[in-house]
């Protein structure tokens, strides 16, 4: 472990760790661990290899939890779990993934997540920085009929067009899988065969696995990736810039506490069941703010914006419905630079009327008023198998 | 003549015009850039305060004039090669030449053994 100068915490390091530092990584402090920003190719063309060839992700950090229904029937977890998340969990079929979010009673959102059916229980993935904070939020909510265990082992994304053949070649069941299948995956590590779980989905807007091992068997699986010239490691840094451009969200600069779903543009995993007139309407924390959204419209939503100079244009950025208003309309939630796409990209938060794709709108950067276009997210068309 | 800022910034002088720049070292830190804003031909900059912004995929960084003067010129292929501050900062990376309004600004500046060893 290592200090943190900036706060003299201490640092936890992810199993893959000594592969970071043999492969030239530089390591920053990110949700409490010490992590790849990026790696001597530099973030510019690791976001730019990943979505030509292969890129390498290490995710150790985020949260995997595992739902068991103490009655040991799986549909006792599912009900459970739905009144945590406002999504489909008893229709979710085995070997299969789904997106959700944890509400808040306020109708925010506590955190988003992965959720996988393994057949005799429910796999939940949690971003690092919530990750202490899910956890106490279903040991409180559903403890008393499931148990909610914390997964020690490691996570890796295989990310680009070129994941399947790269991943098949040690993990054939890869070859085999859909968008957002899981299926359990067995690795030889120093310490022998391991278990693990991979499931076909990811946060780059590409076709790629998220793989989950023990710590030894997912270090020799690293190992072996990485010594396909078509694989490369990639970080933080270009991590980010992928799931921009594929409109991704990021847990507390696009969407919050405070933000809801529906304000999100996260309506889609929502589905008819949950909603007023389903089956099961409802039920979870928030609701009745989500559903009247739902049915009523929200009174702002995300976006995506293209400024049309080549000034970045940042988290925090106030915007503006003309260059002369006084008042600010909406900020910026995330912005930077599409390397993909040479230029300029951001999402942000308007008002529901601004919120339409070819509207003008201005983002202040610097004392000045760039003009921006409203667009349809993602800003780029997504790579997965879907079929 | 060649002085360094622990800002980070180099300026090279000829007669009373300073050329100005981005270190080799503050390059490496920044990694690649996207985007280059320099001052306008004419403007007055005031020792400390941004003069200039470089931006890489992830975070702008403000450039500080180094000294008191007036901008005479801007070197535009920055502007429209912004990887070229990053690859070739003491060179064809160069950002702006400023008339220096006072000279003795630069006593308090590093030479390049001096910086080399504030940045290890």
């Amino acid at each position: 472990m290592t200090a943190d100068p900036a706060s003299g915490l201490t640092l936890l390091q992810t199993p893959l760790h000594a592969l970071h530092q043999e492969v030239g990584a530089r390591m920053v402090p990110f949700a409490g661990y010490l992590m790849p920003l990026h790696y001597p190719l530099g973030l510019l063309k690791e976001h730019l290899h990943t979505r030509k060839a292969a890129g390498l992700f290490d995710v150790s950090h985020m949260g995997q939890i595992a739902v068991r229904a103490r009655s040991g029937d799986l549909a006792d977890a599912a009900r459970a779990l739905e009144t945590v998340l406002p999504i489909d969990v008893l229709g979710l079929k085995p070997g299969r993934q789904r997106y959700g979010f944890f509400t808040t009673q306020g109708g925010g959102i506590l955190d988003d997540l992965m959720l996988a059916n393994l057949s005799d229980h429910y796999l939940l993935v949690v971003n690092a920085a919530n990750k202490a904070a899910d956890l106490a939020h279903l040991l409180d909510a559903i403890g008393t009929d499931c148990t909610v265990e914390p997964i020690d082992r490691a996570l890796i994304a295989l990310q680009g067009p070129g994941a399947e053949a790269a991943l098949a070649r040690h993990l054939p069941v890869a070859a085999e899988m859909r968008f957002m299948d899981a299926r359990p995956v067995t690795f030889a590590g120093e310490e022998g065969v391991q278990e693990g779980v991979a499931v076909r989905s990811g946060y780059t807007g590409e076709d790629g696995f998220e793989i989950a091992l023990p710590a030894e068997s997912a270090l020799a699986l690293a190992r072996a990736l990485l010594a396909d010239p078509e694989v490369k490691p990639i970080g933080l840094g270009a991590r980010d810039s992928l799931r921009l451009e594929a409109g991704l969200c990021l847990h507390g600069s696009d969407i919050d506490r405070e933000t809801s779903p529906v304000e999100a543009g996260l309506s889609w995993a929502i589905p008819k069941v949950r909603r007023r007139g389903g089956d099961r309407a409802g039920g979870f924390p928030g609701a009745e703010r989500i559903l009247a959204e739902l049915a009523e419209g929200p009174a702002h939503l995300r976006v995506g914006l293209r400024p049309e100079g080549r000034t970045p244009v940042r988290a925090g950025a106030a915007l503006y419905q003309a260059a002369e208003a006084a008042e600010a309309a909406g900020r910026v939630t995330s912005g930077g630079f599409g390397p993909s796409l040479d230029g300029p990209i951001a999402m942000g938060v308007l008002p529901s009327a601004l919120a339409v794709p070819g509207r003008q709108v201005f983002a202040e950067v610097r004392g000045q008023r760039l003009p921006c276009a409203v667009v349809p997210l993602p800003f780029r068309p997504a790579g997965f198998k879907r079929s | 003549m060649l002085k360094y800022t622990d800002e980070h910034e180099w300026l090279r002088l000829e007669g009373d015009v300073a050329t100005v720049g981005i270190t080799d070292h503050a390059a490496e830190q920044l990694g690649d850039l996207v985007f280059v804003e320099l001052p306008k031909v004419g403007a007055t900059l005031t020792k400390g305060a941004a003069a200039a912004v470089v931006e890489s995929v992830k975070a702008a960084s403000d450039v500080y004039a180094p000294v008191d003067g007036e901008v005479t010129e801007v070197n535009e292929d920055a502007v429209a090669n912004p990887e070229s501050v990053g690859t070739d900062p003491q060179g064809a990376g160069w950002l702006y030449r400023v008339r220096l309004s006072d000279p003795s600004q630069l006593d308090g500046l590093m030479d390049e053994a001096a910086y080399r060893a504030f940045v290890g």
